[in-house]
């Protein structure tokens, strides 16, 4: 069992958990992802790592409430315990001096994207750290990014807070040379910063999130194409080369259980919450 | 003249099993073979002859007892007939249910040259179920040794092994990645062959041993191997991961919506219960004409969920029936509960919808070739023979192999790079000093009960390693 020491709502829909692990913790490292499963009626559903503390014993990590099992997460209050955590699964980041390194991190995975942000300044890179959203309100941890950050842009889609869109990158690019390129978001924020890198030939890592359930090589609903080759998400990443990746396909891939999704999700909110029998009514 | 004893006349037919019939079964998940009443198993228990050399135990490969516990089914000492196969065997209910004893102990059966063999299997899930409705014994242990194991992976090899030094005196931890026990038997086998409830009770048994059962740690990532060795003082360790990586096939379109492989269609059904979304989260979305490639019990496993889901289901096997490497007993209740096999033909290419979702596939009849040195026979593709069929949900069965995580994070530990699978001696030891495997991470994917005999040999090992270790 894991209990929950803090959780706090980074912006709304979006929750930190800080949950107590301590064998998890002394292994955890940036870019790795945990499968988190609660409820006996539960989903498996991997999450990427935004932080571990050795000495507390903790580690954190950060959803979007979008579906059911995410909503059901939410749900519960620090104290509580969530039935199992596995990891730390996948590949760890690879970390080092590089140089001039760009973070670059959309929505949720922001959270993850500071602590990629934060290792790299600590190798001695010189970090510039992105960070964007739908609008003003969904820009989250700003001052956290600026402790771990030499620079801090802000981005948004409707331009309500920095800049608007993308285009600023090209300007950016033309302008500095970075050695590395780090991306954490929607899959599509990944698509696009990397096409834009390729043009500058930065080399670019992106870190993907596709469905998964065992996370552990097993199922192989994770299974991307990087280069041409068939890879999973869970060993082979969750890191990939950007310039590699297949994210129409990705993109498609993501999509094949919407429909179920929004089902669970409806029946959730009309049934008034989880059946896993532990939240009260 | 000599007295003769009245010579008992043989019956050469075993006691039928009673199944749910195969129209109702097809729609639901509940278990199929239901299993011998007290009066059946008394009559089958009669058919024994026996043997004062018995023939059954040289097929089997964990050495159960067999015509002991036969005897006492006979004389209705079930209590004691249930400790006489645990002696050898942690898991009866198990191999009892899906053990192919047509191929191992009841192949040996003297009565099968005259007759069908006694329905070993049968008689031994009688009393495995006996004991689940009558109350577990926990049988003695030996004093503790004051040695430490650590299990990876709590399948049929895992928990066998576990159990045995359990009972040594040994303190044993099991670690397992999934968030249940049981491995395949949890994951990989549907409830309608293999209750989950079934398997609960197994590998309680195995934790009321004594037996530290550890869920969510994968080895290789939260510890490896030498850290359990060095840091967590463990004396020795048994690997028995599995081959839980699935094996696609490589054709174009492969990634396409709608294209499971077998573990994941497996794991989404068995593991997560996706039979009763949206009772249970997790979701499987399957069509109406379902392809299962392959021939193996997996692929029959795939094809018998399907149709349980509502879908029609062809199976495509690139070789003849006669070649197919199912169980008998599994191709026979397949077809009953409807399934359709096509024989002779390989995928080519798989093509989608404007959405992503497969819509059909291109196949190519194959023809046999003749026999290898090991007698199995080949395949060739019929040069311009494509075809066209239509589907919209494909499950790709055609083999797992191990799970390379071991694999990469233990210095010194050889496998073999062409399999994956890690390199072992007769007994199971690795190259590694105190490091033993077996079951499906050593062998490539077989059955449960030759990982369970597997397990055996190796806690054997494991033991006298023990013991002899300063």
């Amino acid at each position: 069992m894991y209990k929950i020491v803090s959780k706090t709502e980074l912006v709304p829909k979006i929750k930190l958990f800080e949950v107590e692990a301590p064998e998890i913790a002394a292994k955890a490292r940036p870019g790795q992802f945990l499968i988190v499963i609660h409820g006996e009626k539960g989903e498996r559903i991997p999450l990427t790592i935004c932080g571990y503390d050795t000495k507390k014993g903790t580690i954190s990590f950060a959803f979007h409430e979008v579906g059911k099992t995410t909503k059901d997460l939410g749900k519960l209050s620090v104290g509580e315990e969530i039935d199992n955590v596995t990891g730390p699964l996948g590949n760890p980041s690879e970390i080092k001096k590089f140089g001039k390194v760009l973070c670059v991190g959309g929505s949720v995975m922001i959270a993850p994207l500071l602590l990629q942000s934060k290792a790299m300044k600590e190798a001695g890179n010189y970090v510039t750290t992105v960070l964007g959203a739908r609008s003003e309100p969904f820009i989250m941890l700003e001052e956290e990014a600026k402790k771990y950050s030499d620079e801090v842009i802000i981005a948004t889609d409707d331009g309500s807070k920095g800049y608007k869109g993308l285009d600023f990158l090209k300007e950016l690019l033309k302008k500095e040379k970075f050695d590395r390129c780090v991306v954490m978001g929607p899959v599509i924020l990944m698509k696009d910063v990397s096409e834009i890198t390729k043009t500058y030939n930065i080399p670019t890592m992106v870190t993907l999130t596709p469905i998964m359930i065992d996370g552990m090589g097993m199922c192989g609903v994770c299974r991307v194409t990087v280069g041409g080759k068939m890879l999973f998400g869970c060993v082979d990443g969750a890191e990939f080369d950007g310039h590699q990746v297949d994210f129409d396909e990705l993109i498609m891939r993501q999509r094949t259980m919407l429909p179920e999704e929004r089902l669970s999700s409806v029946l959730a909110e009309i049934s008034g919450g989880c059946k896993c029998g532990r939240n009260k009514a | 003249m000599a007295e003769t004893k009245p010579k008992p006349k043989l019956n050469k037919k075993a006691v039928e099993m009673a199944k749910q019939d195969p129209k109702v079964r097809a729609k639901n998940f509940s278990e199929v073979a239901l299993g011998y009443t007290e009066a059946e198993a008394q009559e089958e228990a009669s058919r024994c002859l026996q043997c004062p050399n018995p023939m059954c135990l040289q097929g089997c490969p964990v050495e159960v007892p067999i015509p002991q516990f036969i005897k006492c089914i006979k004389e209705k000492k079930y209590a004691e007939g249930i400790q006489i196969i645990k002696t050898k065997n942690a898991l009866p209910a198990v191999c009892g249910r899906v053990c192919p004893q047509e191929s191992q102990c009841q192949a040996k059966c003297v009565i099968g040259r005259m007759g069908e063999p006694v329905s070993i299997g049968r008689l031994e899930r009688f009393l495995a179920d006996w004991e689940r409705d009558n109350g577990y014994q926990i049988p003695p242990k030996e004093p503790p040794t004051g040695k430490k194991v650590a299990v990876i992976g709590a399948g049929p090899a895992g928990l066998t092994v576990a159990a045995d030094l359990a009972k040594l005196g040994h303190q044993v931890t099991m670690f397992e990645a999934l968030h249940v026990g049981g491995g395949v038997l949890s994951y990989g086998i549907p409830e309608f062959r293999l209750p989950k409830a079934i398997v609960n009770n197994e590998v309680n048994y195995v934790q009321k041993l004594g037996v530290d059962l550890r869920l969510g740690n994968l080895i290789g990532r939260i510890h490896t191997i030498p850290e359990l060795m060095k840091e967590g003082g463990y004396d020795a360790v048994f690997i028995g991961s599995g081959a839980g990586l699935p094996t696609f096939t490589g054709c174009p379109g492969e990634n396409l919506g709608g294209i499971y492989s077998a573990n994941e269609f497996l794991i989404r059904v068995n593991l997560m219960k996706a039979f009763q979304f949206p009772e249970y989260d997790t979701p499987i979305r399957i069509g109406k004409h379902v392809v299962v490639i392959g021939g193996g019990n997996v692929a029959m496993d795939c094809a018998r969920s399907s149709m349980r889901l509502g879908s029609s289901v062809c199976l495509l096997y690139r070789r003849s029936r006669d070649e197919l490497p199912a169980r008998h007993e599994e191709i026979e209740n397949a077809e009953e509960e409807g399934l359709v096999c096509k024989f002779l033909a390989a995928p080519v290419e798989f093509y989608g919808d404007s959405k992503g979702w497969v819509k059909a596939m291109k196949c190519i009849a194959m023809e046999l070739t003749e026999p290898d040195a090991k007698g199995r026979r080949g395949v060739k593709a019929i040069p311009g023979s494509e075809f066209i069929m239509e589907t919209d949900t494909v499950i790709i069965a055609i083999g797992q192999t191990p799970n390379p995580i071991i694999q990469r994070t233990t210095d010194g530990l050889q496998s073999d790079p062409r399999h994956g699978t890690i390199c072992v001696n007769e007994v199971g030891k690795t190259s590694l000093d105190g490091v033993y495997a077996g079951g499906d991470v050593a062998t490539g994917a077989a059955t449960v009960i030759s990982a369970m005999g597997a397990g055996k040999r190796a806690a054997k090992a494991m033991h006298e390693y023990l013991m002899n270790k300063k």
